[in-house]
């Protein structure tokens, strides 16, 4: 109805003001092909990347399964490895299915709780679909699994090959796959069109809850779950129990540059796997300081990730032991980390004007 | 002078109008506390949060639990009484008292609009608007009158001009007029809108919106004033209001300022709209139609009450100034912003780190707002020194419960204003939970080093 009126007046507008200067500004910004760009060159090649590494992890599993030997244990470990590696490359997209079925928590809430995953073993009694089951299941679950439950390599692979062990291994690893392939095929199926297709900036448009997602993802699971929770940033004490990975141990900064890259790579509309780069929050920064005027807020935050990047690759392989040994090191990753927030979730939201939320609000 | 106000206060008018602002008032307060409850935002705004931000000298205004939704029930029964003039005095005292209530519960959701519902509601409690076309003057004819004191339609009026007049001052400043800030910022995110989404990204277009935007604010209480220049003025209102609706997230703000500023219409238009309502309602209007005139007695209750309007206005006149009174930016420190009808004007961002400190064991961490905020308290929380300091001191509360000792409370507080790049708010190495509220000004808000220059 609002549109319609719209419609109606805006002759009118434009007859009262046709003596303005000429303006010179003729390349309006296109946001769907900066949707498209997201989802054909980076979400969905991501996650058939993340897809395919989940099927070589389900094949080392049968292998194992079927032949529980040392060359077939650490095949499944080094295929554990890859789909860690890429899982990190698609869990800020919690966007459409993922979100509906609350993907990262299903597959990477950690520490894992080594206790109630033991017990469910022993008993055969366990639903995986249970959100009280989130922290038994996933990765830090096959952390634990391939690295944690006993203390040597022939001991873990001597446990992990009895039955109820074997039987609980192939379920989390079905598990992975079967929740990755859902969402590939929602997003395959109409979510696509969706997604491109919900332009506009109301709260619920894609571009406004792709940012927010994106932020929510740099801001809680990237800056403090990968670093400032472990390193101390939010507790009295540092707490390198709760870095990721924590039973393989030297794994923890590689997922953590992984997930940096793939936020970084995001951030300039890079696509997978490819220095190849399209419309993106980027080019749209761009676009809006020659609307507003604003200084080069893009090469700011592009900038500040490389420093932060830097800083990162400077760490221990095991943020545990770098807690240990020197956290300081690891408080200034943090702090890297953290100036981009106030770029990106106060300049950057503000250029972009993205909404927090859905409420009235007139002009705060 | 004085015999011409008093031939004033005396003088009468048909109360068709006022009946009429009565009836669309309570219908639209009535729409827009069940959109409100549709929207989910009774439980989202005030009964999920564990935090709320109190009103100064309000603090003990806080939600009510499961009975909030028995509030709002409450409150949206006295409208539809105030539409149908059922136990009038009553029901618009009922209606005023929850609907501040239900404001005053969380400064998150401070809105200039509710501000505005409310003092309108508090003056109509004054008002004789249930002497026509009303149910207490259908059942008992000794409150039944067709002509009213003047007086009474004339506060009306007098109240949305001071909204717009001072919106339209409040926009005569340096970020408005010459950057054409934050229009430039909020206009271009608006470019799905068929056929205007595109104009939107062009410069001009922007300035055009916000020259014309405070042109209208300024000259609109006039223009709706003269008979001769009327008609024109409610098109404007009616352009003005359907166009901001569908560009900003204003809810029902647009819907009843048109339906307000109807009181400016001669009375034979509000007679003729009663006349068609009564038809449908099969409703005789001879009751109405008495050619009595209510006239202002003098008596002491009615000086009484006059003289209060008349302090209450004159309150409302100064008050928005009292910015005057504070050093430093007024957008930047907010300090007089609220309650001075600054609407729209400005976009600012924010994001606030707080720091817990516990000086005898050296214990210190960050915190996760998320953990005691909704997003959109955070999001309001991060930009408005009050607002910051009444968490800090939550903060302080919470943790000292939880067995800490002497705790103290620092801020890392980033904020950017009309698309200005951001910069740092307060000082963070100011102990917050040190400080307490008051009408003072507050120094530890670090300088603008900018300047926005103008009303």
């Amino acid at each position: 109805m609002k549109r319609g009126v719209l419609i109606i007046l805006i002759p009118m507008l434009f007859a009262c003001s046709e003596d303005e200067s000429p303006d010179t500004q003729n390349d309006n910004f296109d946001r769907q092909s900066m949707l498209v760009n997201w989802a054909d060159n980076i979400i969905i090649p991501s996650y058939k990347a993340y897809e395919n590494s989940l099927i070589a992890l389900q094949s080392a599993k049968n292998e194992f399964i079927a032949n529980p030997n040392i060359s077939s244990f650490s095949e499944l470990r080094i295929k554990w490895e890859e789909a860690y590696l890429n899982w990190q490359k698609v869990s800020m997209f919690q966007i459409g299915m993922a979100e509906q079925i609350t993907l990262r928590d299903f597959t990477n809430i950690y520490p894992c709780d080594k206790e109630e995953i033991e017990m469910a073993i022993v008993s055969g009694n366990y639903n995986l679909e249970l959100p009280s089951s989130r922290d038994m299941q996933g990765f830090p679950a096959l952390d634990y699994l391939l690295y944690g439950m006993a203390e040597s390599e022939n001991e873990l692979l001597q446990k992990l090959s009895q039955t109820a062990y074997s039987n609980y291994l192939s379920e989390l690893v079905e598990r992975l796959l079967f929740l990755s392939q859902s969402v590939i095929d929602n997003w395959e199926g109409d979510y696509h069109d969706q997604f491109v297709e919900n332009l506009g900036s109301d709260a619920g448009s894609s571009v406004n809850k792709m940012v927010n997602d994106y932020m929510f993802y740099y801001e809680k699971v990237l800056r403090a779950g990968k670093i400032g929770i472990p390193a101390g940033v939010f507790s009295s004490t540092s707490r390198s129990d709760l870095v990721e990975a924590p039973y393989r141990g030297d794994l923890s900064k590689a997922l953590c540059l992984s997930a940096l890259n793939a936020s970084i790579n995001f951030f300039h509309g890079r696509h997978y796997n490819s220095n190849e780069e399209g419309e993106s929050l980027k080019s749209y920064l761009d676009y809006l300081s020659t609307v507003s005027e604003t200084q080069s807020l893009s090469l700011s935050i592009a900038n500040q990730f490389d420093l932060s990047k830097e800083k990162i690759e400077g760490l221990n392989a095991d943020f545990a032991l770098q807690i240990q040994t020197d956290n300081a090191a690891m408080l200034e990753a943090y702090d890297e980390l953290q100036n981009n927030v106030v770029l990106m979730k106060v300049d950057m939201f503000q250029a972009m004007n993205i909404r927090v939320d859905y409420v009235d609000a007139d002009g705060d | 002078m004085r015999e011409g106000i008093k031939s004033y206060l005396q003088s009468t008018h048909k109360a068709a109008p006022l009946a009429a602002f009565r009836i669309l008032f309570g219908l639209l307060m009535f729409v827009s506390l069940i959109r409100f409850a549709l929207n989910g935002w009774i439980e989202k705004l005030y009964i999920e949060p564990k935090f709320f931000f109190h009103y100064y000298g309000f603090e003990f205004v806080k939600p009510l639990g499961n009975y909030t939704y028995l509030l709002f029930f409450i409150c949206a029964i006295a409208s539809i009484a105030v539409a149908l003039g059922y136990k009038y005095r009553w029901s618009i005292s009922i209606f005023f008292l929850s609907f501040t209530y239900i404001e005053l519960m969380d400064l998150t959701s401070y809105l200039n609009h509710y501000y505005f519902i409310s003092i309108v509601s508090f003056v109509m409690i004054f008002l004789p608007a249930n002497a026509y076309f009303s149910y207490d003057a259908l059942k008992n004819s000794r409150l039944a009158f067709e002509h009213i004191p003047k007086w009474s339609i004339d506060i009306i009026k007098l109240l949305l001009s001071i909204v717009y007049f001072y919106a339209g001052l409040a926009k005569l400043n340096s970020d408005w007029i010459i950057d054409a800030m934050p229009l430039s910022i909020w206009l271009p995110s608006a470019y799905d809108l068929p056929l205007l989404g595109e104009m939107l990204q062009k410069k001009w277009l922007i300035y055009v919106f916000s020259w014309s935007g405070a042109l209208y604010d300024l000259s609109i209480p006039f223009l709706l004033f003269y008979k001769k220049t009327r008609w024109m003025a409610f098109m404007l209102v009616l352009v003005f209001h359907l166009l901001t609706g569908a560009l900003f997230p204003i809810g029902m703000f647009p819907y009843i300022m048109i339906a307000a500023s109807t009181i400016f219409f001669e009375p034979k238009w509000h007679q003729k709209a009663i006349n068609y309502l009564a038809g449908i309602l099969k409703i005789s209007l001879g009751k109405f139609d008495n050619a009595l005139k209510k006239i202002e007695s003098f008596s002491l209750v009615s000086r009484l009450k006059l003289a209060f309007l008349g302090l209450f206005l004159l309150f409302q006149l100064l008050f928005p100034f009292r910015y005057l009174a504070y050093p430093g930016e007024l957008f930047w420190t907010e300090e007089g912003y609220r309650f001075s009808w600054r609407v729209m004007l400005m976009e600012k961002a924010a994001y606030a780190q707080f720091k817990i400190v516990e000086p005898h064991s050296g214990n210190e961490f960050y915190i996760d707002n998320s953990e005691f905020l909704s997003s959109f308290q955070e999001k309001q929380m991060s930009g408005q020194a009050d607002m910051i300091l009444q968490y800090a001191h939550f903060l302080k509360m919470h943790y000292e419960k939880e067995g800490m000792q002497n705790v103290e409370v620092y801020a890392d507080v980033f904020v950017a204003l009309n698309g200005r790049k951001s910069k740092r708010y307060i000082s963070p190495e100011i102990d917050l939970s040190k400080i307490n509220d008051s009408f003072a000004h507050k120094n530890w808000i670090l300088k603008f080093e900018d300047e926005i220059s103008g009303f």
